[in-house]
């Protein structure tokens, strides 16, 4: 349902300006960093920043791959985005697993208090992670896995539980509660009435999860410059120090595709799934 | 005879408890007890490494007393009321321009909420050199004929907080956007008909009858909105770095240099203690409203 | 000792006690059905027998065995839901076999009883389907199946027919009874419509705010209600009330009913019994059912004491097969129905006769029954 009203034809034209020009803006910094991407630096510095490439070159992607200087070695993003790699699936499968259990056993096995329950896992979405930094630290390193990638899993699956856990206990609070009541007269028991009934029927919801986390967990920064070592580091450290870096010549068009690195698997997923995307966006405001 | 459960019921029971448990003892570990240990740590002397002579509330003192930190306060609350205003005002003409039965309405939607699905250390480095007076704007404006064009906000000490709030409002107003769109799809627009029978002019219809429903939408995205700023590190690292000097200094950056690289491990907890409890201000009334509705 | 009993039973959410020490026992064959207003508590006993609900207190045996505490899945009880619970992501096959397989039935045995539950419901044609393409009466037929297939000691049906629409709801009707007269099935079922209730059942249980106002045959249910609750909650249109005073005049008793400018009717009880002798001057709450109050031609031949009496006419409703005409007795409002060919114009005098045969009187204040 809309709420269209009726509009003359000074207010249309008005409404289509304002809306293409917002357009213009939000695709203004895509459109440099693909142009300048594909552009020799010196056209960059000397040229203009909107004005499409005079000679075409794939260099500053290659360099960003596999040649440009990252911290103190020259090897390009590639190990960091295998890193990226390494840490965002195991973190997104055992945080929606984990998420899912969860909001099977809080809307269909409810017990005493599990709704206040609930609210201390879900408020623990929104701390700012500031403060679990210190001891964090100290914990991976008495457990040993400071600086490693498993690390790093290990704190995006604690901070992303509250979220999945938060999607799938709206979801299965749809989910009628007579098919499970159904399902144990029929004699199946805990696992197999998730595994049998509810699972089957998740789909949407996994996919919200699985994007949700991929996208959290890919584009952290703060935890990857505080616990990652220099070959743990996930892209988004990595790209941060290429740019920053205060030595030698700065490589926009380098930079640029670098960048392009770090957004492509986000912006691919939004790409193929922007529906499920936006579902998960407007969960994220906890809304059932 | 007293009534004996079978052991498969008992043991149903106590299943769905045990498959909990883990995740409730993570999340009691690691969110409440890294909390008490943080706010414990910001009573303390430590420095570089916890330590734990208990000095009072002399950290907070000193912490106030900062100029660093006070320049870092005084830009998040600027930073907050114009993020937060701008995002909601883009996003609630946004909405409503949108539901006007727009042709290419697939089309825009998808381009208002892509940055969404971007590092905020993507959208730092696009930013970064966007504005950057050598080769962005500024430079695009002189090779284009304007050549008396500033702007060079980004290397100003009174002007790059702006540049941050560009930035971030670049990035969050499309789903702002998309949370009042929502909003107004789901109002009945029998109401609107009835309105404009009755004979109320557009403006009105709006400001009397629409954005009064949206209430709930406003709402969410303040709260979203007020933890996200609170929160910001990543885009001030990747834009300014919290520069020029401490022009975009905030207390999340705050926190990060006290702590990590000044060694004053006290100074950065007492810091993060200051933020937890701003965001929970917010968020715990918040969410306490929004479980109790669903459990009526 | 009967095949389902349920005794002393009652049930407690937190200090909330919402049943009250239950007593009912069925016999093996029995259709139970279990009636009342939302909320009086019917579906927690129901879901109490299933073992889907903890008891508080008492006990719920089956087969002389105590179920307290023992597993929904190994009560051998087939329940039939109100939404009818069919797993979305199964065909209908496979949602029919679900309880045997996860009973550890051999394939070849789940096949054969799929095959023969089927044919006996006539969905042989639908079992390849998901239940998302079946219609409302078929999909009711499939968690109908699914009951049936498991051979239960007691079928549990929670509101079943309330999903669908009016027609439909009165041929499933007709076909649950046919089945439990072809298979003398055990059954206990939850409805809040005393039409399926009359039906349906061997006996029933009227209940209301987790109590058991009544147990009994429809018949004693519908001609004896135990007090005003039952009374006004079975039939429709429900039980006409009066308020009238009771005078003894020999051997007979007469309830007195004040009509307009003072005038009053003397209407003779039927049988009058010691208590209500008893209270003679005093009032009392006397129940007609409509069917009691009709037109002279209308009156039950058959009844050997019909009371005669004049009144004003209200609103008259033909509905078809009756007319249903509203006059003031006593200074309340009272249905009356009538042969559809009656000829009552609103506003005009009737008279009415009242057959004080199928009368009952109850205590103003306790709501109880007298006669």
């Amino acid at each position: 349902m809309d709420t269209a009203v009726r509009t003359g034809n000074v207010a249309r034209t008005f409404i289509y300006l304002t809306l293409l020009l917002f357009a213009l803006f939000y695709m203004l910094p895509l459109f440099v960093m693909l142009v300048n991407s594909v552009k020799p630096l010196s056209e960059i510095t000397g040229g203009n920043m909107m004005s499409f490439p005079e000679v075409w070159t794939l260099d500053p992607w290659r360099d960003a791959w596999s040649k440009a200087q990252v911290g103190v070695q020259a090897t390009g993003l590639r190990p960091y985005f295998w890193n990226s790699i390494k840490m965002v699936v195991p973190a997104v499968a055992i945080s929606t697993v984990m998420g899912a259990l969860n909001g099977y056993v809080l809307t269909k096995w409810r017990f005493r208090y599990d709704t206040i329950l609930f609210g201390f896992m879900l408020f623990a979405c929104f701390i700012p992670f500031q403060i679990v930094l210190i001891p964090m630290a100290r914990v991976l390193g008495l457990a040993g896995i400071a600086g490693t990638t498993s690390g790093l899993v290990l704190v995006h699956v604690v901070y992303g539980l509250g979220f999945t856990t938060l999607y799938f206990r709206n979801y299965y609070a749809a989910f009628p509660t007579e098919l499970v009541r159904a399902a144990q007269i029929d004699g199946a028991g805990f696992f197999r009435i998730f595994w049998r009934i509810l699972l089957p029927s998740s789909g949407p919801i996994i996919v919200v999860s699985v994007i949700w986390q991929f996208t959290n967990i890919w584009n952290d920064f703060l935890f990857g410059a505080s616990f990652a070592d220099f070959d743990s580091q996930p892209m988004t450290v990595a790209l941060n120090n290429l740019v920053q870096s205060s030595t030698g010549v700065q490589e926009y068009n380098v930079h640029f595709a670098g960048a392009i690195y770090a957004a492509l698997p986000t912006l691919l997923v939004y790409v193929v799934a922007g529906r499920y995307f936006v579902r998960g966006l407007m969960a994220g405001s906890v809304k059932g | 005879m007293v009534p004996e459960r079978d052991y498969r019921t008992r043991l149903q029971v106590w299943l769905p408890k045990l498959v909990l448990s883990p995740s409730v003892a993570l999340i009691a570990v690691f969110v409440y007890g890294f909390i008490l240990f943080t706010v414990y740590l910001s009573f303390t002397d430590s420095r570089i490494l916890p330590s734990f002579g208990l000095v009072g509330w002399s950290n907070y003192e000193k912490l106030f007393r900062l100029s660093h930190w006070e320049i870092s306060i005084a830009n998040l609350g600027v930073f907050s009321v114009l993020y937060i205003g701008i995002c909601t005002v883009i996003g609630l003409a946004l909405a409503i321009f949108l539901d006007q039965k727009i042709r290419g309405e697939g089309v825009l939607r998808p381009i208002y909420l892509y940055p969404m699905a971007l590092s905020f250390i993507v959208t730092g480095t696009a930013w970064k050199w966007l504005l950057d007076p050598g080769i962005g704007l500024e430079n695009t404006m002189h090779d284009w004929g304007w050549e008396s064009f500033s702007f060079n906000w980004i290397k100003d000490r009174d002007y790059a907080l702006y540049c941050v709030v560009l930035a971030a409002v670049w990035q969050t107003s499309g789903f702002v956007m998309a949370m009042f769109l929502a909003g107004l799809r789901g109002i009945d627009n029998e109401m609107l008909k009835a309105a404009q029978i009755d004979g109320a002019s557009n403006f009105s219809l709006y400001r009397r009858i629409v954005i009064p429903q949206l209430r709930p939408a406003f709402l969410s995205a303040f709260v979203i909105l007020g933890h996200l700023a609170i929160k910001s590190y990543d885009l001030v690292i990747a834009l300014t770095g919290g520069g020029p000097g401490r022009a975009t200094e905030l207390p999340a950056t705050f926190m990060y240099s006290y702590t990590f690289t000044r060694n004053q491990m006290a100074i950065g907890a007492s810091s993060a203690v200051i933020m937890l409890m701003t965001i929970a201000a917010i968020m715990v009334p918040y969410l306490y409203s929004e479980l109790r509705e669903q459990k009526q | 000792m009967g095949f389902l009993e349920i005794r002393n039973a009652t049930k407690s959410y937190g200090s909330v006690e919402v049943l009250h020490e239950i007593d009912i026992s069925v016999e093996k064959g029995e259709f139970l059905v279990l009636v009342g207003p939302s909320g009086c508590g019917k579906s927690t006993l129901l879901n109490m027998i299933a073992g889907l609900e903890g008891i508080t207190g008492g006990e719920i045996s089956i087969r002389g065995n105590i179920m307290n505490g023992v597993h929904p899945s190994r009560r051998n009880i087939a329940m039939v839901f109100q939404s009818y619970a069919l797993y979305p992501n199964m065909t209908v096959a496979q949602n029919i076999t679900f309880g045997l397989e996860m009973h550890g039935v051999a394939k070849s045995e789940r096949e054969r009883a799929l095959r023969d539950v089927a044919r006996l419901l006539q969905i042989e044609q639908l079992l390849k389907r998901k239940p998302a393409q079946l219609s409302g009466g078929q999909r009711q037929r499939v968690a109908m199946g699914r009951a049936l297939v498991r051979d239960p000691d007691v079928f549990l049906f929670d509101e079943p027919l309330s999903n669908l629409d009016a027609k439909l709801r009165v041929d499933m009707r007709t076909e649950i009874k046919k089945l439990h007269q072809d298979l003398g099935a055990t059954i206990v079922y939850v409805t809040h419509d005393q039409i399926e209730a009359m039906t349906l059942s061997t006996r029933i249980a009227v209940m209301n705010a987790g109590r058991i106002q009544q147990l009994g045959t429809p018949r004693e249910i519908y001609d004896t209600p135990s007090n005003v609750f039952v009374a006004t909650f079975m039939g429709s249109p429900s039980m006409n009330l009066v308020p009238v005073t009771v005078r003894v005049d020999g051997a007979n008793v007469i309830a007195e009913v004040a009509q307009r400018e003072g005038k009053r009717i003397g209407l003779k009880f039927f049988r009058p019994c010691e208590a209500l002798r008893a209270r003679d001057g005093r009032a009392v709450t006397l129940g007609i059912r409509p069917e009691a109050l009709t037109d002279v031609e209308g009156a039950d031949q058959r009844s050997i004491h019909v009371e005669r009496m004049e009144s004003v006419v209200g609103v008259a409703e033909p509905a078809g097969s009756d007319t249903f005409v509203t006059t003031r007795i006593g200074g309340v409002d009272c249905v009356a129905r009538m042969r559809a060919d009656a000829e009552v114009a609103p506003g005009s005098n009737a008279e009415f006769a009242l057959n004080m045969e199928k009368a009952v009187a109850f205590d103003p204040e306790t709501g109880l029954r007298i006669v």
